[in-house]
């Protein structure tokens, strides 16, 4: 009976010996220390440098038929473009083979009737512009940037024929909290999110299934110490570990890559405890229900890691996502961690989007602790 | 030997096949991460909502407002009252956009002035912060254009004509699936792959391996085939997924599509088992997965183009296998890719593959000794 009772309280000192062991098995696995310190310093390079939204130059063709002045013109509008590298040609088949290579992303053709229809008022004067639809998002900036430089030349034309000017109304924009439109200022706070999930759910998720595989679990619950106290020593080291990456990360965004912080550290540990909490609930829970490492790794990377590039809406517009994915990313942590790191960074603490981050966080972790807790102590009643 | 070869490869299929588990390992999640990166991986912006600031009580002010309810990229539009309101409405995410257009507007234009409207951006999401106010240009322009024809100016006779090529439509998922038929075959092979040394080494069965009559160089072909095999199994099912499941055109070779496939899994294969020879345990063997698969997807050109990164990082990019099969995946479904343009993307393909293969064999040969 005295057994039993100690059994159930969780003892500091049990747990205490529970943790030192797991944290010596992090420190001295080289894998762990690749996962949460190099993989980080590595992904948060990869996203400052390699992953860009930003276009500085497209390679595109430019098909010039017609040589007379007007037609001259209107190439060196395109040539002049700072978005534009333009690699002129006198016949489009010149170009075809560019374009299905991926050497040019499109090219412009000013035919050689041009100026002739340009001269006589009841013709128009075409200009086609061809974009490569296999990178769509790349042939709409071809296409954005082709009709900013044709807008341009037509205006210079309006001056230079002395046309009349009429009054038009011009747009003027100002972007809050990221004056350049730095992609970057963005993307990192995704990275972040990927970073923590690696550490949290992935990592978790194999330690706890590693221990059902060798069978040393079953020699764990086998000791006098609880489940509870079990699964709070393997969970501690884990959330230490999180937050010092999570240090690591936020310093060198911010010393390294230059991103603002305009938050409070406090608020910014109070979102990433909500959000790691939820990350180990998961890998705790992956772990209690596949047991097999590489099933875990499975699972983890599908339900973790893959929502939180995908569906986390630091990369990919979640409103304009099928209206039942949009449903999905209410459940995915990664979306509110997102959401308020993005504004910690780039405008500071706006508590009501905090809270309505945080809350979420929290419920969905506890409903995640909930399912492993209740599959382990089925297991252990079997 | 080759009976040797054959029967460690149809024990390696069995160790992954054979249990119900690990089949679906391999099954379900490419094509769970087919269809949500399908439906969700888009950059398309549509149905992002805005507000729309009106101080102005003209009837140019009511037209332009009507211009946005009138276009299909605005259908959430919040109006607001007053220019207190826009600060907490761009800072609590309601919106992202809001269009102000002050009390001067319409009496500007009737006074045949200029004007202007004020567009507030929110920059923690400057990507559909961009396509938004690229839409408001254009709607502003029509605007101008429509008043200048209204104020009797005849429209210049000239005009462009913009045209896609190979995707007319610009459809996001003639991107994507074409993508994803080489990113995905590509991690099914890795998992394969990375445990096929590490597993039986943490399971102690490597020693069994070792003391049978199989030389090195068999086991080594014996662990890299069924990596093969499955990235090529799952290449063909992702391939038809897309054909007849998702109805991407494929416009190219199949043999030439099937040959790139082979080159670029043995590549993989050489890559998995490089790692595998590396690591002493399974946990090992699936981070040092990571760490060589996010650079490939991140690089590779799949999530952003790569003219976008600064040209010191574009070398670095040569080395990934899977920047090459991109071209070719997407070149042979939507472009018709005729067979040289192929072949001059298969061929650092091969070099990699022979790299990575010897360098397994090397690293495996010394943890032998």
């Amino acid at each position: 009976m005295t057994q039993k009772t100690r059994n159930d309280k969780p003892q500091w000192r049990r747990l205490r010996a529970l943790i030192v062991k797991e944290s010596l098995q992090i420190i001295r696995d080289p894998s762990t220390i690749l996962i949460s310190v190099v993989l980080p310093i590595l992904l948060l390079f990869l996203y400052a440098y390699g992953v860009s939204l930003d276009l500085n130059h497209l390679r595109i063709g430019l098909v010039l038929e017609d040589t007379a002045p007007a037609a001259r013109n209107l190439a060196e509008s395109f040539t002049d473009s700072r978005y534009f590298d333009v690699k002129i040609a006198r016949d489009r088949r010149e170009l075809t083979h560019d374009i299905t290579s991926g050497a040019i992303r499109g090219f412009v053709v000013i035919p050689s009737y041009f100026t002739e229809f340009l001269d006589r008022k009841e013709t128009i004067a075409p200009i086609q512009v061809i974009g490569d639809g296999s990178e769509p998002n790349t042939a709409n900036f071809v296409n954005n940037y082709a009709q900013g430089a044709f807008a341009n030349w037509m205006q210079q034309e309006k001056v230079s024929k002395g046309l009349r000017e009429l009054p038009r109304v011009d747009v003027e924009q100002r972007v809050w909290y990221n004056e350049q439109l730095e992609s970057r200022y963005f993307l990192l706070s995704g990275a972040l999110a990927i970073i923590m999930t690696l550490i949290g759910t992935l990592l978790t998720a194999l330690v706890v299934s590693r221990e059902w595989e060798r069978g040393t679990m079953e020699a764990l619950i086998a000791t006098p110490v609880s489940i509870g106290e079990i699964v709070l020593g393997k969970v501690i080291p884990y959330f230490i570990l999180g937050l010092i990456s999570m240090a690591l990360c936020v310093t060198l965004s911010v010393f390294v890559y230059g991103l603002p912080f305009r938050g409070s550290l406090g608020a910014l540990g109070l979102v990433s405890t909500a959000f790691l909490f939820c990350a180990l609930a998961l890998g705790l829970m992956i772990s209690t229900l596949s047991k097999s490492q590489i099933l875990s790794y499975q699972i983890a990377t599908v339900t973790g890691f893959l929502p939180a590039y995908i569906l986390s809406g630091f990369l990919f517009e979640i409103y304009s996502m099928p209206y039942w994915i949009q449903i999905l990313t209410y459940f995915i942590p990664a979306r509110y961690f997102v959401q308020s790191l993005q504004t910690l960074f780039l405008v500071g603490d706006v508590w009501p989007l905090i809270l309505r981050d945080i809350v979420p966080m929290l419920l969905i972790g506890l409903l995640f602790f909930w399912i492993a807790g209740h599959k382990t102590v089925k297991r252990l009643d079997g | 030997m080759i009976n040797r070869i054959l029967s460690l490869i149809w024990k390696e299929l069995l160790a992954v096949l054979r249990d119900r588990r690990s089949r679906i390992s391999i099954l379900l999640p490419p094509l769970i991460q087919l269809l949500i990166f399908t439906e969700a991986a888009t950059l398309d912006v549509k149905n992002v909502p805005i507000g729309i600031l009106n101080r102005d009580n003209g009837e140019q002010g009511f037209e332009l407002t009507q211009r946005f309810h009138g276009t299909p990229f605005f259908n959430r539009i919040v109006y607001l009252k007053g220019v207190e309101e826009i600060g907490p409405f761009i800072d609590n995410q309601k919106g992202v956009m809001v269009v102000s257009i002050d009390e001067q507007f319409s009496r500007n234009l009737d006074h045949n002035q200029s004007t202007a409207i004020q567009v507030i951006l929110d920059g923690r999401k400057s990507n559909t912060a961009q396509i938004l106010s690229g839409y408001t240009i254009s709607i502003i322009e029509q605007f101008n254009k429509d008043y200048a024809f209204k104020a009797g100016l005849k429209p210049p006779n000239t005009q462009i004509f913009p045209r896609f090529w190979y995707n007319p439509n610009l459809l996001y998922y003639w991107y994507n699936i074409p993508s994803l038929v080489a990113t995905l075959s590509m991690l099914a092979c890795l998992v394969v792959t990375t445990q096929a040394i590490a597993r039986e080494r943490e399971l102690g069965t490597f020693d069994q391996l070792l003391v049978s009559p199989l030389t090195p160089f068999e086991i080594l072909m014996g662990k890299a085939l069924p990596g093969v095999l499955i990235g090529m199994l799952e290449g063909a099912f992702l391939l038809a997924m897309g054909i007849w499941g998702f109805q991407v055109p494929f416009t190219g070779s199949l043999a030439l599509f099937f040959l790139s496939q082979f080159i670029f899994v043995t590549a993989i294969s050489g890559v998995g088992l490089f790692i595998s020879s590396l690591s002493a345990t399974q946990q090992q063997a699936m981070l040092g997965t990571f760490v060589f698969m996010l650079p490939s997807v991140l690089l590779a050109g799949f999530a952003t183009p790569i003219e976008n990164m600064p040209s010191w990082l574009q070398p670095f990019t040569y080395i990934i296998p899977l920047r090459y099969m991109l071209v070719i995946s997407k070149g042979i479904f939507l472009k018709a890719m005729p067979a040289d343009i192929v072949f001059h993307n298969i061929w650092p393909m091969i070099l990699i593959a022979l790299f990575t293969l010897a360098s397994a064999g090397f690293f495996f040969r010394k943890r032998l000794q």
